[in-house]
């Protein structure tokens, strides 16, 4: 059994540290490949869409500024949500946590099935807010089982996996790997590699469930208040499934995807998928109202869920948070994710926006070693197509963890020693000083190019597992300095 | 069920009522940001966003189209242009080179477009299991946008209701001249008015690119997508 | 022009070089160095790690040591980052006014130092002589939050004997990250392991930046496994000169 099967849910409260889960990611030679490839294309073909936009800056910035104006104005643009769907003929529930959503919408499948019995199947189309409360889970548990209808999706749910991608959920797994678990799953011993063919037995094993199961879960990219619609954004047409075919569709959406009107939607549709899968436009975009007589649905419900948004919406340096309208362009251009993938980081949010969301969703409880899980190389701003300052983001969330620990931690011990060392100048030279002492018994002169360290104490092992340090100068600069005289003479 | 308030029941057992979650979720929120917003001063912070972006056409109207068959074809759709008078004859060559005969129509898709003597049913609302039956459909457009290459249908006459473009496997989709826009805030706002109306936009033939990023044409939706352009 | 030099408490302790180097460029283009002698570090590393109580009082500490500059040069991109990105900030957090406007007014006078021979200076050819294979790398914190561009590359082609050669994957960061590199050693060490194949797939004999943190990590693995390529700071390229018979 591989590593990724072993997987049950992505849980930041049980996962390991970082550091620990991507020590064991980067052995795993066949997904870093995967991954490399898959974040290598999309990049590519993301800076090709990007690059023929003349007024790309100008709608990350127009992009921006509705997402913060939102988040300013949540509760007023919620209940005008609200009050639109509702005159539309849609209901709309309200969860302050996973717990209350998943109870509402397993009473809400039940109540759907004729003839009293209550439905026991759904079909779903991705959703990264359902994976975040692990709906499925909860259904299944309520005797309810749910179809994944993305074709990633189902690969996940096929092969007892996890996602590890906003927008690309299997991109750690390669053409090999995927007919593996359908020719297993789907018992079709004789399915071919081709991507064509593996495309074609998930629209075969999925179109029998599309006209068959009367009811559909979804999430939401876009809730519209001005209209009180819903925007769906996808490729495979198995959200237009989902979304037109069941008799009661239930969407599951967090507060925080809230658009003020519908022209706002001219702006992230142009930066929506050109960031997330590098096209000018995805295949399909649905917008739907409320119920629609003799189109769709017949009843049709939509599930607001806090689940700890209201607490980064405190936090006026985290909120930005907020602002993310999950393309995923911070994982492909990640350094760091590119070389563990998702399943690092403990949460269905992998990559830089995971590290400053899911922390956040865990109130700082848990996931504290996620805003360390990045090199602050700042890739992730340069793409971020609503211009969310994730480093600074991670600095705030750092700040956040240090003032969690206690004083005797040895990491802020020491810090606290070189912040005093550096508010004198007399107390830093001394330092310099006893560095090269302290260092000497460590240094090695092993040829013509002077001294080298190999081997460093405790956490600066860190630095020597594959690098060497240069021993220090004899001489300071501000040695040197003073020796010359400020002309140099 | 629907419309009516936030609660639901199953049977006499399960009742899930939120309006105490609503309570304390905009409670939150307003803790969270302070003041409760005033409805003027939201609409005039919205109008404040600077919109900086194209919102107009900046080609010729020519190479508008252009682009627009250009971007079709990228996506592998068949697309001619073609006379008012010269659309019924377009349709039946269309479908001849696709081998196409079985086709479901939406209800107001205007006659002098079909050909005589071809067999075409005129959807009645019959359920997806039977629309599975159609070799393809044929609709007109709301409006489509250069740029992208996208063509957006509303539930209106001649486009009809959205199971009927998704269930058959090819689509022949009839687009006038005059409702080719060049970039998407152009379409929007041609949109804004029938907002509430069910909408799709489509980009090329379904499509997914999650196999190793290979782009595979046709998952579920329509596999096949041809386009007249008409004027 | 008398210009203040920040030498950064790294590259004072462990990388005098590149300070001596900066003195003698600056100074062959006729200007004046300063060393304001009470500075100590930016607090970039206190900053990046969370500890921004113990990197607060380092903004003071910096205003106070180079008010009076006409220009301050830096040679580090990251502690110039550091300095424009956050101070603003960090003075407002304090909240004394008299700091919060002298660090608005000392700003528009911090320079990387490429930059300030680019931008501040508008020269590409400072009279250097380096006959070496050379590769440049682009250190994450000069690219994107200085916008340094084509710039220090522009600096080193008009270098005279130069082999500039371009590496792949220019805009990868190196993996260092500061306290990145020891708490997340062995990502850190993943993402080295590229960068320092792409240079020596460049068979240049040095790897050069505006940033010695970078180069630091770099030619510690480089050393690690005996490759004999070397890291030179910019400086110390731009410094070199043809030797002149006496």
């Amino acid at each position: 059994m591989s590593r990724a099967a072993e997987l049950t849910v992505l849980d930041p409260t049980t996962s390991p540290a970082f550091p620990v889960a991507a020590k064991t990611m980067l052995r795993d030679a066949q997904l870093r490949k995967n991954v490399r490839h898959a974040t290598e294309v999309i990049q590519n073909k993301r800076a090709r869409v990007v690059g023929e936009m003349p007024d790309w800056q100008q709608l990350r910035e127009a992009g921006r500024q509705i997402r913060t104006h939102t988040m300013a104005n949540l509760d007023f643009y919620l209940e005008e949500f609200e009050r639109n769907c509702t005159k539309a003929g849609g209901v709309v529930h309200w969860a302050r946590d996973s717990a209350e959503a998943k109870q509402i919408v397993t009473a809400l499948v039940k109540a759907s099935g004729s003839g009293g019995e209550g439905a026991t199947e759904v079909i779903k189309i991705k959703s990264m807010t359902t994976e975040e409360i692990h709906l499925n889970q909860a259904l299944e548990a309520a005797g309810i089982h749910a179809y994944e209808t993305d074709l990633a999706e189902l690969i996940i749910q096929l092969g007892h996996d996890q996602p590890s991608h906003i927008v690309v959920p299997a991109l750690h797994k390669n053409r090999q790997q995927i007919r593996e678990i359908f020719q297993r799953e789907m018992n079709l011993p004789e399915l071919g590699e081709k991507p064509e063919d593996l495309a074609d037995a998930a629209r075969r094993f999925l179109r029998e469930k599309f006209l068959r199961v009367k009811t559909a879960v979804s999430g939401a990219n876009f809730l519209i208040a001005e209209t009180g619609g819903v925007c769906i954004v996808e490729s495979e047409g198995n959200g237009r499934m989902c979304l037109t075919l069941p008799e009661t569709l239930i969407t599951v959406a967090g507060i925080d995807k809230v658009l003020p009107r519908f022209q706002d939607l001219e702006v992230v549709l142009q930066l929506l998928p050109r960031s997330a899968t590098g096209e000018r436009m995805n295949p399909y975009n649905s917008i739907w109202t409320g119920v629609h007589e003799g189109d769709g649905p017949r009843s049709f419900h939509v599930v607001l869920m806090d689940n700890a948004r209201t607490e980064v919406l405190a936090d006026e340096e985290g909120r930005q948070t907020l602002n993310c309208i999950r393309c995923g362009a911070c994982q492909n251009a990640c350094p760091v994710y590119r070389q563990t993938g998702g399943h690092a980081y403990g949460s269905v949010y992998a990559g830089p926006i995971g590290a400053i969301l899911t922390p956040q969703l865990q109130k700082m409880h848990y996931a504290q070693s996620l805003p360390y899980a990045s090199s602050l190389c700042g890739a992730c701003y340069e793409v971020c197509p609503v211009k969310i300052n994730i480093p600074e983001v991670l600095i705030h969330l750092r700040n956040k963890v240090v003032e969690q620990k206690s004083s005797l931690d040895p990491e802020a011990l020491a810090m606290k020693t070189m912040a005093l060392i550096f508010r004198s100048e007399k107390r830093f030279r001394a330092a310099q000083r006893l560095g090269r002492i302290a260092e000497a018994p460590l240094v090695r002169r092993d040829g013509q190019d002077g001294g080298w360290i190999g081997w460093l104490p405790g956490i600066l092992g860190g630095w020597t597992q594959v690098r060497d340090l240069q021993e220090m100068p004899k001489e300071t600069f501000r040695d040197w300095w003073e020796k010359r005289g400020s002309r140099g003479n | 069920m629907t419309g009516g308030r936030s609660e639901v029941r199953v049977g006499t057992e399960t009742t899930v009522d939120s309006s105490g979650a609503r309570t304390e979720i905009l409670r939150r929120i307003r803790a969270a940001k302070g003041a409760t917003p005033v409805a003027a001063a939201v609409e005039r912070e919205w109008t404040a966003i600077e919109r900086g972006y194209r919102r107009e056409a900046t080609r010729e109207r020519e190479a508008v189209l252009e682009l627009l068959e250009d971007r079709l074809r990228d996506y592998d759709a068949h697309v001619v242009r073609v006379r008012p008078d010269e659309v019924a004859g377009s349709v039946a060559a269309m479908l001849r080179e696709r081998g196409k005969e079985k086709i479901v129509v939406p209800t107001g898709l205007a006659a002098e477009w079909l050909p005589e003597g071809g067999a075409f049913v005129v959807d009645d609302g019959a359920p997806a299991t039977e629309l599975d039956h159609f070799d393809g459909v044929i609709t007109g457009a709301t409006v489509a946008i250069a740029e992208t290459g996208s063509i957006v249908l509303q539930n209106v006459a001649g486009q009809g209701r959205r199971a009927v473009t998704l269930v058959p496997d090819y689509h022949l989709c009839l687009v006038r001249v005059e409702d080719v826009v060049e970039t998407v805030p152009e379409a929007m706002d041609r949109l804004r008015a029938t907002a509430d109306l069910p909408t799709t936009f489509f980009s090329g033939p379904s499509a997914t690119a999650d196999i190793e990023m290979t782009r595979i044409k046709g998952v579920h939706g329509p596999r096949f997508l041809d386009v007249i352009l008409i004027g | 022009m008398r210009v203040a030099l920040f030498i950064t408490c790294y590259n004072d302790t462990l990388f005098p070089e590149t300070g001596k180097a900066v003195v003698r460029v600056l100074e062959r283009l006729g200007h004046t160095v300063e060393f304001p002698a009470g500075q100590t570090c930016c607090g970039q590393m206190h900053w990046n790690t969370g500890y921004q109580t113990e990197a607060l009082p380092l903004v003071g500490r910096f205003v106070a040591q180079f008010k009076g500059a006409e220009a301050v040069v830096v040679p580090s991109s990251s502690c110039v980052a550091m300095i424009r990105d956050h101070y603003p900030k960090m003075a407002a957090e304090i909240g004394d006014a008299k700091l919060i406007q002298a660090v608005e007014e000392l700003l528009p006078r911090v320079f990387e130092f490429s930059e300030f021979l680019t931008k501040r200076l508008g020269l590409e050819d400072v009279g250097a002589y380096y006959p070496h294979r050379v590769t440049y790398h682009a250190s994450c914190h000069g690219l994107r939050n200085l916008g340094l561009g084509d710039g220090p590359q522009r600096l080193l082609r008009a270098v005279r004997g130069i082999d500039l050669v371009e590496i792949e994957g220019l805009e990868q960061c190196c993996g260092f990250g500061g306290t990145f590199a020891v708490k997340n050693a062995d990502v850190s060490s993943a993402m080295l392991a590229e960068k320092t194949t792409a240079v020596l797939n460049t068979g240049a004999e040095a790897c050069t930046a505006c940033d010695n943190s970078c180069l630091m990590h770099i030619q510690g693995a480089l050393h690690r496994q005996r490759t004999g390529v070397r890291t030179v700071h910019l400086a110390e390229i731009l410094a070199s000169e043809e030797a002149v018979p006496r």
